[in-house]
């Protein structure tokens, strides 16, 4: 009996744990208050393309409102806290985060359409676990590295994407925080109600109004935001080329940037790799949170020698992976997150079969209604194939080969981004030979897409600048 | 014995590690600081800049790739080549700026001496900047920092030795390499610090210094899309925003500089030195 024989009853994570309103305001001073002009959108599951609640759109009065209640704030309640005081609240915030966590991990699922698994597994524990580690930063910043006595830069503006809502909001806010400026945080458009909980989370912990405002909005309103006088600093993560759009928008400016952009990264398999070991790490790095990953591993290079059994093994195992209901259990690949973003994969893919590489999918059933794309792995592919050298940002694998680590390492860096790599082999001293040449921000060796509130993550080249996690993360919102 | 006739020296640019004049035949008139005149320097051009970054980038891999005590040596040994000709140096400095012998001394001096304070950098910067990462899972996780890779920079306008030592040394010694459009009026003592270099054991290429017109030069640089950072301290500050909007096309990391030229002379601290690098992040399994 073959693993596709297998039958497995409907598992579905219960819904009724989550008591969605039918509206939502932004969240400014500490209370949810409609947009000034009333505009509204509809934020969408994209696994059913029912609507889940209606939410504010913030324009530029609303951003200014926001701006306005994070200085007062700053400079009369957050500022001169002493930090251990910061800290005990983002100890709070980290605990009930662990709290509601089934309630916030429903809720990311409902919203982004990711698997409940992942949602409940990966996004909620480490945002948890990422406002945990940055409290306990709030009281010792003087020993930090960064001088005797560093000082906050005051008002934060933080832009976060659709992928890992909650999670990015953890990445921005926690370090922001610790380091005594309070925090004006623009989510995704497809994706507010995570951080709308998350607001009533911080009302929950009696955090001081106006230190954490949210905005919710599409790019207008983000522009606002960045275009604001009153911004101290820019944090954003997102694509590309809105980060060279937002630094083109600061030049000139003092306002801080950091930027967490795009991402192209190599996944190595050399020919000791551990097979079975090694695949699992190959779905991992391009399937997981259907691929909408920054640092996915979308190029897989693969040594010559070890084609053909790698691509047996991956074949047969993307054959057993089980598309649909995010919020069931047993789901591996969940909803694309916008229609929008269904078609920018879509476009990608027609393109590689047109520039000629081969299209291989896995027999799976896609549900009738939402945004589905079943995982896609493409060989034959060359350098110069636009799905090699575009971020798809979605379940596409492109599979190139090497023969010599020099023509790895060389394939690998050959691209405008620089943001992750994997590496798998035996050889320790291989590991750290590749991870010295890669021009990267994170290598991963026999693992991918792990993450952890001390590990610094962030891009070269145009990846973006700036480190989040760790002591590296501080850095950012200092005055250095 | 009638006084013989000086043989007067030819101000090239310095790029590749050798001393070439510009593509372009182009040359520029240099004044000292009283107005008379000191020499014809070569006047960069585009392609001078394009072909800088060509060099720079070249050199890249091998100087990023040295051992850093190797790197301190060879700070070191700018150093020592620089005191031995210091007297050469403060002439020009005072030629250049106009000030009096002892101040262009004390500025020679405390150029060697900005040297020898980077180089004892080279080694150290991974132990300040770097870290092992207590992750919750079977990893040595460890971060270093690397160097950006080809940094542009504007040199200071006023500080013609002192001031182009203070923001060169602590782009090269972590392993970047540079392209440098020298003081435009006062280009002569960086063309004679390329000569520093280029008997230091300085690999070609990892230092390019193109005199010239920082105004023609710093938006090719800005707007190259194989440079990685730029410096716009000798940029004045009003004229900085097109060229950081040009800098955001490959998202250049524009390194902090302040609105006027600083005094040089004050404790450098380590910004400068920490600016162009990037931090990676090694995740390494650990078992049996």
């Amino acid at each position: 009996m073959t693993a596709t024989n297998w039958q497995y009853a409907p598992a579905p994570e219960s819904r009724d744990i989550v008591d969605l309103r039918s509206e939502y305001g932004l969240f400014i001073d500490g209370e949810f208050v409609e947009a000034q002009g009333g505009a509204t959108f509809k934020t969408v599951n994209p696994a059913t393309e029912e609507v889940l609640a209606a939410v504010s759109e913030a324009g530029a009065e609303d951003v200014d409102r926001a701006v306005a209640a994070a200085r007062r704030a700053q400079t009369d309640v957050w500022g001169p806290m002493p930090g251990a005081e910061r800290a005990k609240y983002l100890y709070r915030l980290a605990r009930v985060i662990q709290e509601r966590a089934r309630e916030l991990a429903v809720v990311e699922t409902l919203d982004n359409g990711k698997p409940i698994k992942e949602s409940r597994d990966v996004d909620v524990p480490t945002a948890a676990a990422h406002f945990f580690s940055y409290a306990g930063w709030a009281d010792k910043l003087s020993h930090a590295g960064y001088g005797a006595d560093p000082r906050p830069l005051g008002v934060a503006g933080q832009i976060i994407p659709w992928n890992f809502p909650l999670l990015m909001a953890a990445w921005k806010l926690a370090p922001a925080l610790a380091t005594g400026n309070t925090c004006v945080l623009k989510p995704a458009e497809t994706t507010p109600l995570s951080a709308l909980l998350l607001a009533e989370i911080l009302q929950q912990i009696d955090l001081p109004p106006g230190v954490v405002n949210i905005v919710t909005g599409a790019g207008a309103t983000g522009q606002a935001l960045v275009d604001h006088a009153g911004v101290d600093k820019v944090a954003f993560t997102g694509s590309t080329s809105v980060g060279k759009q937002i630094q083109r928008a600061l030049a000139g400016r003092p306002t801080r940037l950091t930027l967490e952009l795009g991402g192209k990264a190599a996944n190595i398999v050399f020919d000791d790799a551990p097979l079975d070991q090694a695949v699992e790490g190959i779905v991992n790095g391009i399937f997981f949170n259907q691929g909408h990953v920054c640092c996915a591993g979308s190029r897989l290079l693969v040594q010559e020698s070890v084609l053909e059994p790698v691509m047996g093994h991956l074949k047969r195992r993307l054959g057993t992976l089980r598309v649909g209901d995010p919020l069931d259990k047993n789901t591996d690949l969940g909803a694309i997150n916008s229609a929008e973003q269904l078609a920018r994969i879509t476009e990608l893919t027609d393109s590689g079969v047109d520039q000629g590489a081969q299209r291989w999918q896995p027999e799976c059933q896609l549900p009738d209604r939402g945004y589905w794309f079943a995982p896609t792995v493409f060989t034959g592919v060359s350098q110069s194939h636009r799905i090699a050298r575009e971020e798809i940002f979605g379940p596409v694998l492109s599979v190139l080969t090497f023969r010599t680590p020099d023509e790895a390492v060389t394939k690998a860096n050959n691209t405008p981004y620089g943001l992750s790599a994997g590496v798998w082999t035996d050889k320790g001293s291989r590991i750290l030979w590749m991870a010295e040449r890669l021009r990267a921000g994170v290598v991963w060796a026999n693992t991918f897409n792990r993450f952890d509130p001390t590990s610094p993550f962030g891009g070269y080249k145009e990846s973006g600048f700036g480190r989040e996690g760790g002591r590296h993360g501080l850095g950012p919102y200092l005055a250095v | 014995m009638s006084d013989r006739l000086a043989v007067r020296k030819t101000y090239k640019l310095y790029v590749g590690g050798a001393f070439p004049r510009s593509e372009s035949g182009r040359s520029y008139e240099i004044q000292s600081a009283d107005g008379e005149f000191l020499a014809n320097a070569s006047r960069a051009s585009r392609k001078d800049a394009r072909d800088a970054v060509v060099a720079a980038r070249r050199s890249f891999a091998g100087w990023s790739g040295r051992t850093a005590y190797n790197r301190a040596q060879i700070l070191y040994r700018v150093a020592e080549m620089l005191e031995g000709r210091a007297a050469q140096f403060a002439e020009e400095v005072r030629q250049s700026e106009g000030l009096s012998r002892a101040k262009c001394a004390a500025a020679v001096g405390a150029a060697v001496d900005r040297w020898v304070w980077y180089a004892g950098w080279a080694d150290k910067v991974s132990q300040i900047a770097g870290a092992a990462n207590p992750v919750a899972g079977p990893y040595f996780n460890f971060s270093v920092p690397e160097p950006t890779g080809v940094v542009a920079i504007m040199a200071p306008q006023a500080s013609s030795l002192l001031g182009l030592v203070s923001v060169v040394a602590p782009v090269i010694v972590t392993g970047n390499t540079a392209v440098v459009v020298t003081s435009e009026q006062r280009p002569l003592p960086a063309i004679s610090l390329g000569e520093v270099l280029a008997t230091s054991d300085l690999p070609g290429g990892v230092v390019n210094l193109l005199t010239g017109h920082t105004s023609e030069l710093a938006p090719v640089l800005a707007s190259h899309m194989d440079v990685n950072a730029i410096d716009l301290t000798g940029v004045e500050s009003d004229r900085r925003t097109p060229l950081e909007e040009a800098a955001a096309e490959n998202v250049k990391r524009v390194l902090p500089a302040p609105p006027d030229e600083p005094d040089w002379s004050a404790d450098p601290g380590t910004r400068r030195l920490l600016a162009p690098l990037e931090i990676k992040t090694v995740w390494h399994p650990v078992g049996v």
